[in-house]
């Protein structure tokens, strides 16, 4: 059996190697949640390279339904097929579009399948795909036959929390919630993305990163793409680590300070946050 | 022999899932069996570590119960690893499973609420007296629950770690890092999430004006008519719940301003059919709808009973904390002479509304020390419920249906 371990590009705490394996042995769901920025969708995409597998991903907008993911029917050009004595007209399946759980049932292989974001949709939608998820099969009514999958397809979800899922449903699925990487991982990681940065470098922007998450407050911290992207710009700026040194946000910031954070009232928040404690100062 | 040690892993297994229901988390047959066939595939290598790993992943659903998963697994299997592996001292951490026997997770948070190192000790010094009250002579775990595990327990958010981790013991394991001890405690109640809440009040049915191709219809008439075009529309569904909120104001509701407020937003933005008014402590003979008009713009509220049907949800908001001449007796009220107790009001309210539920902020821990609580709680056939995030859930599903969810 291939087990996921990380890719080149993706570090994998144990933890997640643990759930995914356990996951794709068991062919259940995995449902991983996690801050923003964390690599929840990345993670359907690298186990997807580690393992060599096609990938099929269903991304979940507040209009999405179930059924588009199993498959459409157009009766609309069918009708209009129809005025015009079109000879299609006979054939319904020239009419069945396929959705991605259908496409990915289909691969001969077993296949990746990412439903991403499946807290964005109506919150009866997790309790629509309760049987597909479960049997990996559907039936469709306009050609009368039930589809089922070749090979279990392996199912990555990813969710926001922007609402709750049904119990029935998350019995059904293995639950990861990514962490924030630890230090040692983030070095990690960031080694990942730039083999060649300088320890100077990085030691400056990882204790500019944490001092920033640790600002109490923030609507937004910034998480391992922003540093990702942050770092980057760094990179291409030719930044040094003496750009990043006493930076007290009052009268110096950051170079690229806006990857790092992303909402104007964080910004005033911590403008905030940084003279009342200047000011502290002042008054001994 | 094999077997024999097989049968106590299974023992052993089956003992810290049945302590996991026990403690309250959400963990069903299907999931330990799940669990079991992982194990029995070799999913990982079996330490304690990859075995913490995989029976979360399998087990724990949401990340609010990773905590007290963290909590109990370390309860359960630390001192299993202690007795065969390490000398059989008294190791610091019984002292924490005293604490955590001790004190209930209520008394926990309260002790986080409480403030500074000082409230600590005299509320511990208080709770100390009670003990010795209740029991004589002062028993051993007085001494034992009383200080040490303040000292060592590590419960007290503020940080009054004085002892640490025991000698002889290995660096911290992954589950006593407690991670995730935020994720448990910070289901924060915002607009947001109490407009998904309110989500779950919703009857959606077709009433009205026929904006929307009714394609099936319209299809099957189509063919019908020999393969011509005929076109048929129906209304679009829509959320037709009609909800009535009554809100107390002023005195002990004060605390609570902001919270009413998200809650009246969300559920302005997400109730169409939306009605609200005012009252002070308890309902009586008239109610207000503008808090500056409070005193000369009154609606009696035999109108508001006679006028709205009793397919209206109706939702109290109110901590329901008052003295108890306010709901019992006849000119009991603060604001008033009242000629009718303020309990007859209300049942009037539970009699004519089958859908009713009251929402209360105040701390649910101290519901039943409070006797006017109590009362209207018992008027509303057990429908109250805190003003959390899950107590509106349940108190959404309530008022759909005709069950009280608890």
């Amino acid at each position: 059996m291939h087990e996921f371990k990380g890719t080149e590009n993706y570090i994998a705490t144990e933890e997640l190697q643990v759930a995914v394996n356990a996951a794709i042995a068991l062919e259940k769901p995995l449902l991983i949640k996690g801050e923003p920025g964390t690599g929840k969708t990345l993670l359907a995409f690298e186990v997807a390279k580690a393992l060599n597998k096609p990938i099929y991903t269903w991304h979940v907008k507040s209009t999405t339904v179930a059924q588009q993911g199993l498959y459409e029917y157009d009766a609309v050009a069918r009708l209009r097929d129809s005025q015009f004595g079109d000879t299609r007209v006979n054939d319904i399946s020239q009419y069945i579009i396929k959705g991605k759980m259908w496409q990915a049932f289909e691969e001969d292989g077993q296949a990746v399948l990412l439903i991403d974001e499946i807290d964005k949709a109506d919150i009866e939608f997790p309790n629509d795909l309760l049987l597909e998820l479960d049997k990996m099969e559907f039936y469709c009514y306009e050609l009368q036959k039930t589809i089922q999958a070749k090979t279990r397809p392996i199912v990555i979800i990813t969710s926001n929390n922007e609402k709750e899922l049904p119990d029935a449903f998350l019995r059904r699925c293995f639950f990861h919630y990514i962490r924030f990487p630890e230090r040692q991982t983030m070095i990690d990681i960031i080694n990942v993305h730039f083999p060649k940065i300088e320890d100077e470098l990085m030691e400056e922007a990882l204790k500019v990163f944490y001092g920033l998450r640790e600002i109490h407050g923030l609507k937004k911290k910034p998480s391992t793409s922003e540093l990702i992207d942050w770092i980057r710009l760094l990179k291409l700026g030719k930044n040094t680590k003496d750009d990043l040194q006493n930076i007290d946000y009052v009268t110096t910031q950051p170079p690229y300070f806006g990857s790092l954070l992303k909402n104007e009232q964080d910004y005033e928040h911590i403008l905030k946050a940084k003279r009342s404690s200047q000011n502290t100062f002042k008054r001994f | 022999m094999l077997i024999a040690y097989n049968f106590l892993i299974l023992n052993m297994f089956l003992d810290f899932f049945l302590l996991l229901k026990e403690e309250g988390l959400p963990v069903s047959i299907g999931e330990y069996l799940n669990l079991l066939e992982a194990l029995n595939n070799k999913v990982t290598a079996f330490s304690v570590e990859e075995f913490y790993f995989l029976s979360k992943t399998i087990l724990i659903k949401h990340e609010q119960f990773l905590d007290r998963y963290d909590l109990l697994f370390g309860k359960y299997f630390h001192g299993i690893q202690l007795e065969d592996s390490e000398k059989k001292e008294i190791p610091t951490d019984w002292l924490q499973k005293e604490m955590n026997r001790l004190f209930s997770e209520e008394e926990k948070e309260m002790i986080a609420k409480m403030g500074g190192l000082d409230k600590l000790m005299e509320r511990l010094q208080q709770l100390m007296e009670e003990q010795k009250e209740k029991h004589q002579g002062g028993n051993k775990w007085i001494g034992t629950g009383g200080t040490s595990p303040f000292g060592n327990g590590g419960y007290n958010p503020e940080g009054i770690n004085i002892g640490g981790d025991g000698g002889g013991r290995n660096a911290v394991k992954v589950w006593e890092k407690r991670a995730f001890q935020n994720y448990a405690s910070d289901v924060e109640l915002n607009t947001r999430n109490i407009k998904l809440a309110l989500k779950r009040l919703r009857i959606l049915t077709r009433e009205g004006v026929e904006d929307e191709l009714d394609l099936h219809t319209t299809i099957e008439k189509t063919c019908k008519n020999a393969g011509y075009l005929d076109i048929e529309m129906h209304p679009s569904r829509k959320n037709r719940v009609k909800v009535l909120l009554f809100f107390d104001v002023g005195g002990s509701m004060d605390p609570y301003v902001e919270l009413c407020e998200q809650l009246f937003s969300a559920a302005k933005s997400e109730l169409k059919h939306l009605e609200f008014f005012y009252f002070h402590n308890c309902v009586y003979e008239s109610l207000w709808k503008d808090n500056v008009l409070r005193y000369s713009d009154r609606i009696p509220t035999f109108d508001i009973l006679h006028k709205f049907n009793s397919d209206y949800r109706v939702i109290f908001v109110g901590d329901a904390t008052m003295s108890p001449y306010e709901l019992t007796a006849l000119g009991g009220s603060v604001e008033h002479y009242n000629d009718e107790s303020g309990i007859s009001w209300l049942h009037r309210f539970v009699q004519k509304f089958p859908n009713i539920v009251w929402l209360n902020p105040s701390n649910e821990y101290y519901w039943d020390s409070l006797p006017t609580i109590q009362v209207v709680k018992e008027i509303f056939k057990e429908r109250m419920f805190p003003m959390t995030l899950d107590g509106l859930a349940k108190a959404m599903k309530t008022l759909k249906g005709k069950k009280v969810v608890h």
